[in-house]
This record gives C-alpha cells, structure tokens and sequence, in this order.
C-alpha cells in the first residue's frame, strides 16, 4: 500500500489485568473495515484504543499524521474522528437538535464537510429533533448518535456494535442508514461486530482478532473463504459477491445480476438498473456439475475452478472453494459445501474446472 | 439538727464495707477535678462506690426535674439547689455551701495580667472573654465587676462561652486575650497554674455560692447523707481550698 | 421579636449564603477528584471529608479553636497575612461552617459525578470537546439535580448549626450571634416565648425546605 493509501498504521500494546492486546496492523483509507471476533477478543479495545479513550503504548498514525508514539499522545478530542458507541449515549440533558449540534459546533466552520440538514436526511431525523433523548425508540436513538458522530465532518468513523443492543426490526432499520453512510459519503469506517450478518452486508476488510492478537486480515471475500479460517466452517457459511444491476425481467419478476464470472437471476429488485450490490451465497446452496446441466431445475450456475477442498466439521462433507474468474477484476471465490461421497463420484481433483449451481441467493440490501 | 445527727449516726453504721451503697453524684462541671479526689477519698473512707456525672447546672437541673437518677447534687449556684427543694425534688435541710467560687481576671500569657486588674481599665487588648451571663453564674458576677468597675463600655469586646469552661477555653486558646475564668481552673495550692492572674475581690460582684443538696428519690440512701457530711470534713475543705474555692469557715 | 432576633436571622441568612457559595466553588473539584480518582488517597480523603459528621459539633468547634488560635497554624497564618484572628469573626464562623457542613455538599456532589459515569465524557471527547468543554457543558448540566441537593442541604445545615458557632462565635451580636445561639441564650435567660418563635421560624424553615428538596427529587425523577 502506498502512504497515501494507508488509513491507519498502529503498533498497539494494551494490558488490562489478564487481558493483552497486541496488534500490528495497517489498513487502507477506504472502505469498511470490520473487526470481528468472539466477545472479550479484544475488538472494543483495540477500537477505544485507536480513538485514544485507552492508553495503548506503541505508535499510531493516521494518514500520515502521528496520533500517539512513546513521547506524543493526542487526546481523544483532538483526533479527527467521530465515534459511536454501543449505547447510543446520547445526552440526557440535551434534545436530539442538542445532541446534533453539540459536536458540530465544536468544529470550525472550515473544517465542516457534513452539514446539518444533510446528516439529518441521511439519517431520516427530520421528525425527531425536538424530541427528549429518553422519549426515542433504541434505532431511533442509535440514528441519532450516528447523525452526531458524522456531524464532527470526520476523517475516520470508528462504531463499536452499533446494533448490539438493539432488537431484530431496529437493526433492520439502521442496517440500510449505515449502507448509506457507507455509500454517499467518502469515509473510512472501522466497525466492530461479532454478527456474521454485519459483516457480509457492510465489511470491505476483514479483520478477525482470538485472544488479543490479529488472526487474519484481508478482503471480506478471501477471509469468509478461505478454508483455514472458522468462518468458512460455520453452519451458514457464505461467500459474498459484489453484484451489478443488469437488468429487470418484468415478465418471470426476476432481475439480473452481473457477478464475477457470469451473471445470476434473482427475484426482481427494486434497484435501478446498473447499481452496484453485493449477493451472498451459502455454502450449503451451492451443488458442483462437471458439465452444465440443462435438464436441472436449478437457474444459476457460474463456471468456476476448484482451488481447494478441505475436510468440513461434520465427517460425512467437504468443503470446496471455488475461484470464479473475472476479466480484469480481482478474482472472488464461493464456497460449496458437499459429501465426501459426492466429491468422490465426481473424482474432484483441486485444479478442476466445474460448474457451480447455486440454488438460492441473497440480495444484500 | 436532732434528726440529722441520727441519719448521721446511722449512715455511720449502715455504711460498713458489708453494706456498700451505689451513689450517682450530679457535679458542677467546674467542681470536677477537685471532686475526683474527693470521691476515691470517699470511697477509701466509707466503702461506698461513687459514680460521677459531669454537667452545666442548668442541664443537670433539667435532667434531675426529669427523673434522672441522681442522689446528690454539687451545684455551681444557689439557685438551682434552692428551686429543687422548692420543688420537692431535694430534702430542704441537706442543702448547704461547699464552696464559694472566686472569679479572677485572667490571661493565658505570664506577666500580662497585672495583680490590680489594671489591664481591664488600660483597654489593652482587642477580646474579654466571659461566661454567657444569662446561662451561667461566673457570667453574671463578671458583668458585675464591670459595672462596679465603670467599664460596661468594654461590653463591645466581649465575647460570650457557652460556660465558664468554654470561657476558659477562649482565653487559653490566646483567642482572648483576656478573661474572666473560676480562680478554680487557673490556680492550684496557691499558685497560677499558668498565664498571669488577677483575683477579682469577692465584694465586686454577687456571691458564687456552690450548694449542694440530697435529692428526695434518694432520701433512704445512707451513702448520700454521708457525702454531704464528708465534704464538710476539715481535710476536704482543705481540699476544696487548694483548688481555688472560698470555703465558709 | 426583637431587632436582635431579627438581626440574628439576618446574620445566618447571610452566613448560610456565604458558606454554600463558597463551598460549592471548593468541593466541586473536591468531589470531582474522590468520583474519579483510582489513587489509593481516596478512601482517607474521604473519611476525612465525613468526619464531620460523626464528631460532635463542639468538638470541631474546639479544635478549629486551637486551629485559628495564636497558636495554632492557621491562627498564624491569618495573623501574618494581617487579617488578625478569626475566631470571634464572620470570617472565623464562615470557615468553621465550611468545615462543617463539607460533607453535605461534598457528597451529594460526589454521588452526582459517580451517577453520570464514563461514558458522556468519552461521548464529549470524541465529539471534539475538550476535558474543561465536557465538564462545563456535560458534567455541570447532568449533575444539576446533585448541585441542587448540595446547596440545600449545605444551606439548611449551616442555619442549623450551633455546637461550632458556640465554640468559635463569642455570640457578638450581629456579628456571630445566629439564631440557635440566639435561641439557646432566650432559653438559657428563661424568654421561653422568644425562644419558641425563633425555633418555631427555624422549624418552618427547615421543614420547607426539606419539603422543596422532596418535590424537586421526585419531579427530576419523573422528567
């Protein structure tokens, strides 16, 4: 990565009782990285620890500029960065206008990138705002804090399980602002999760912590595939793909979808033709051919090659991973999960070229 | 006089180590050191266990109006003695003076008093300290030397103790220069204990008469009758004496 | 009553006034430091702060005497800044009532910051706010009912008070001459029916202003 690309570079230490954490990490300054581990992996701490509400020793910088080393430490206030919490902690003494302008004002006017009505409109607040804290529904709230926080016009949004405490229709209902965020505004978010549903909807990178310490690190398509990581073991294990609009069959109601390699129906859309998506296949929806086969029910299959195949959790599977190739593209895998009886009657060899049926795909949005 | 030499007589006798009695004693606050004394005197002497309570006279006369259990009384006044009597609270003909108080002019710093009370009249000083007159007797027969004096102009730098002891206080603090304290707290077997001293003549101001008195609940208590007859004794009167009381002869 | 009661009440009033200001100003940092400090000086600094509450009012009164006194350090002290002594001063009785009523404003403070946590400063500091910014503009708005609190029973106490003000006052009149000693010299002087109605106007004071504080509580309560 160039200087210029590196979001963030930090040597981070932090010892709190048994607890170490010890990362080394850069990552780009762009996109959504989502940390993402078991609760007490360290994930809140690394967060709070980049935001300087802990005391990390080691060096930290952000693009370019030096946050913390062994004699400089920037306080959390002077870091260029908006934060929110699991809570929304909004302040009790303040009304949703209050807790909006509170950091806003405390930006210079030049500095301001994000204006008010703007953050209001992405985040749907218009009627809410001389609304108390205490009288807002958690989304509502957590919508709130997430106004506030884009309000400070950040370099870096950090959000720690934003949607943790929240029930399933409020996290539905923030799921699409923060996709929105992600979207319209040019800025690099870290985002803290242990919800695989999360990460497949919002992670460009993925960074997965055990124990204090980083595990492994890459785009989300190589972690949530790759074969020696957990995710791929996990009973809905899936490969997301990033999709394209092509097209809306009025007709049979299913829309088209181009992905690496090829293209896939799904049932109709609402998205303009053209925009961009991403799809998530499960493993267990995934069956392999070695010829295409006319005669299936089935609607989608994708040419692929066999890169990897790996014993799965229960003895009677494996677990295939499938690279499917793009012209001039980074290439994306998928993930079939299958009997080692049919993989053995199939004679599947790695290094194999097959054909990928997909019996059901989830358009994430 | 008759029946006093039978109780007499009579405690005598009932008073043997065999027939110890339990004697709670009200005491003057200003009467407890030399009271201290007396009492393991007492005790030694007669066998009896004596329990002792330290108070403001006017405290000691409201609990002892409100049943406390109380044989004798050492008040710091007449008064009190007199209104419990009054009262039927205390047997009239055990009441008698124990000790005369005498006030004196006193600083906590030597060579500051002079022996004439001439620092009073001279002004030299910015605090007077002095009992609250309206609670406490040493209070009022300090206002009294004031006036006889022709200084109740000094009235403006007074400042007032709660009692004679918190008067004390003030002035061995340094906080007042001055004050004026019982001869008892500042003067023992003839001597100033400290500081620097003047003793205010007794005809200055109204008496300081300390009566004590048996108290009717107790009136089959042998062991109280024989107090009071004990501080009547020559050698406590001594006693009474070397701690800075006038005793009648 | 007498222009002495009523001067009496007037000096309390003003004595209470007095001491609650200045103690807010002093133990909101105070409190501040005991809600949030780890350092191992929080438990003794905070028995010292309540032991107010368990000596007997004469017995601090006793000591702050020998403390202001010629002899004492701060006597000293205020003898060579030329202020004189302060027993037997305003001045003397405002900071004997400080002591005093101390951890009545310190603690309701202190639970005040403990309630509102970590959490809105670190919301504060990543919302650009410095640490000075936060308090004035989180802490003191949030621990308002605390201050509230603090000032009442600050306020009711030091009118309350006598032990100490026996001890240091002198009971000069208009000068350290309130109410209680007021009340007490009435009784001692046997002026029953001027010692009823100064107690009876302290009595009506105080219940009204516990009555204030159980409203005030119940309605931020209910906010």
């Amino acid at each position: 990565m160039s200087e210029q690309a590196v979001g963030i570079a930090a040597r981070l230490r932090l010892q709190r009782d048994e607890f170490v954490l010890d990362v080394d990490m850069r990552l780009p300054g762009s996109g959504v990285c989502v940390l993402f581990g078991r609760s007490g992996c360290g994930k809140t701490s690394l967060l709070r620890a980049i935001a300087g509400l802990e005391r990390a020793e080691g060096v930290l910088e952000f693009r370019g500029q030096r946050w913390q080393d062994r004699y400089s430490f920037r306080p959390p206030h002077l870091r260029p960065l908006g934060y929110v919490f699991q809570e929304a902690s909004l302040f009790a003494h303040l009304d949703v206008m209050g807790n909006l302008t509170f950091g806003y004002q405390r930006v210079p006017p030049a500095q301001r990138r994000i204006v008010l009505d703007e953050a209001i409109s992405l985040l749907g607040l218009d009627n809410l705002l001389q609304r108390n804290a205490q009288t807002l529904s958690g989304g509502q709230r957590q919508r709130v804090a997430i106004a506030r926080a884009l309000l400070t016009s950040p370099q870096l949004l950090l959000l720690d399980e934003p949607l943790a405490s929240l029930d399933g229709p409020s996290k539905a209902e923030i799921l699409p602002y923060l996709e929105r965020v992600r979207d319209e505004l040019a800025l690099p978010m870290i985002y803290v999760t242990h919800a695989p549903e999360e990460v497949a909807r919002l992670a460009d990178q993925l960074i997965l912590l055990e124990n204090g310490r980083i595990q492994a690190y890459g785009t989300l398509n190589q972690l949530l595939t790759a074969p020696d990581l957990p995710l791929a073991h996990l009973d809905d294990a899936a490969a997301v793909l990033p999709a394209r609009v092509l097209s809306h069959d009025a007709h049979y109601a299913l829309s088209e979808l181009a992905v690496p390699g090829g293209s896939l129906w799904i049932a109709g859309c609402q998205l303009a033709q053209g925009s961009a998506t991403r799809v998530r296949i499960l493993a267990r929806d995934v069956s392999l051919a070695l010829q295409p086969s006319p005669g299936s029910s089935i609607l989608n299959s994708l040419p692929a090659q066999l890169v990897d195949l790996s014993a799965d959790r229960d003895p009677a599977n494996l677990l295939a991973r499938l690279e499917l190739r793009a012209e001039g593209q980074p290439s994306q895998s998928i993930l079939a999960r299958l009997t080692r009886r049919s993989a053995d009657r199939l004679a599947l060899q790695v290094g194999m070229r097959v054909h990928a049926q997909i019996k059901a795909v989830a358009l994430m949005r | 006089m008759r029946f006093r030499l039978v109780a007499t007589i009579a405690a005598l006798l009932i008073s043997s180590p065999a027939r110890a009695e339990q004697l709670l004693v009200a005491v003057a606050a200003n009467f407890a050191e030399p009271m201290r004394e007396i009492a393991a005197q007492f005790e030694r002497d007669s066998g009896h266990a004596v329990r002792l309570a330290f108070g403001a006279t006017g405290k000691l006369y409201a609990q002892i109006s409100n049943g406390a259990p109380y044989d004798v009384l050492l008040a710091a006044d007449e008064i009190t003695a007199e209104k419990l009597v009054e009262q039927q609270l205390a047997l009239a003909d055990t009441r008698f003076t124990y000790a005369t108080g005498r006030l004196v002019l006193w600083s906590a710093q030597p060579a500051r008093v002079d022996s004439a009370g001439k620092v009073l009249a001279e002004g030299d000083f910015r605090r007077l300290a002095i009992a609250s007159p309206a609670a406490a007797p040493y209070g009022a027969a300090a206002m009294d030397v004031l006036e006889a004096l022709g200084l109740q102009h000094l009235s403006e730098r007074l400042v007032r103790g709660e009692s004679i002891t918190h008067a004390y206080q003030f002035v061995a603090s340094g906080n007042a220069e001055l004050g004026f304290v019982a001869r008892s707290q500042v003067y023992r077997d003839g001597r100033w204990l400290s500081g620097s001293g003047w003793e205010v003549p007794a005809e200055l101001h109204r008496p300081l008469h300390q009566q004590a008195v048996q108290l009717s609940r107790s009136r089959d208590n042998p062991a109280a009758s024989a107090l009071l007859d004990y501080l009547r004794q020559p050698q406590i009167r001594a006693l009474i004496a070397s701690y800075g009381y006038g005793v009648s002869p | 009553m007498s222009g002495e009661d009523l001067g009496a009440i007037w000096l309390t009033l003003k004595l209470a006034t007095v001491v609650t200001l200045l103690l807010l100003l002093f133990c909101t940092p105070l409190a501040w430091w005991l809600a949030r400090t780890r350092s191992a000086w929080k438990a003794p600094v905070g028995a010292l702060v309540a032991m107010p509450l368990i000596l007997p009012p004469t017995v601090i009164g006793f000591y702050l005497l020998l403390f202001m006194g010629p002899q004492g350090p701060l006597g000293q002290l205020s003898d060579w800044l030329g202020i004189g002594l302060l027993p037997f001063t305003f001045s003397g009785l405002v900071i004997a009532s400080m002591v005093y009523s101390l951890p009545f404003v310190v603690q309701p403070l202190q639970t005040a910051f403990e309630q509102i946590g970590q959490r809105p400063l670190e919301v504060a500091a990543t919302l650009r706010a410095s640490p000075w910014d936060s308090f004035r503009h989180v802490v003191l708005p949030l621990a308002r009912p605390g201050f509230f609190t603090a000032s009442v029973l600050g306020f009711a106490h030091t009118v309350g008070e006598f032990g100490v003000v026996l001890m240091i006052g002198g009971s000069i009149p208009g000068q350290t001459k309130v109410i209680s000693v007021q009340i007490y010299d009435h009784v001692e002087a046997m002026q029953y029916g001027s010692a009823h109605l100064l107690s009876a106007v302290l009595l009506a004071f105080s219940f009204v202003v516990l009555l204030l504080l159980h409203r005030y509580r119940k309605g931020h309560l209910h906010v």
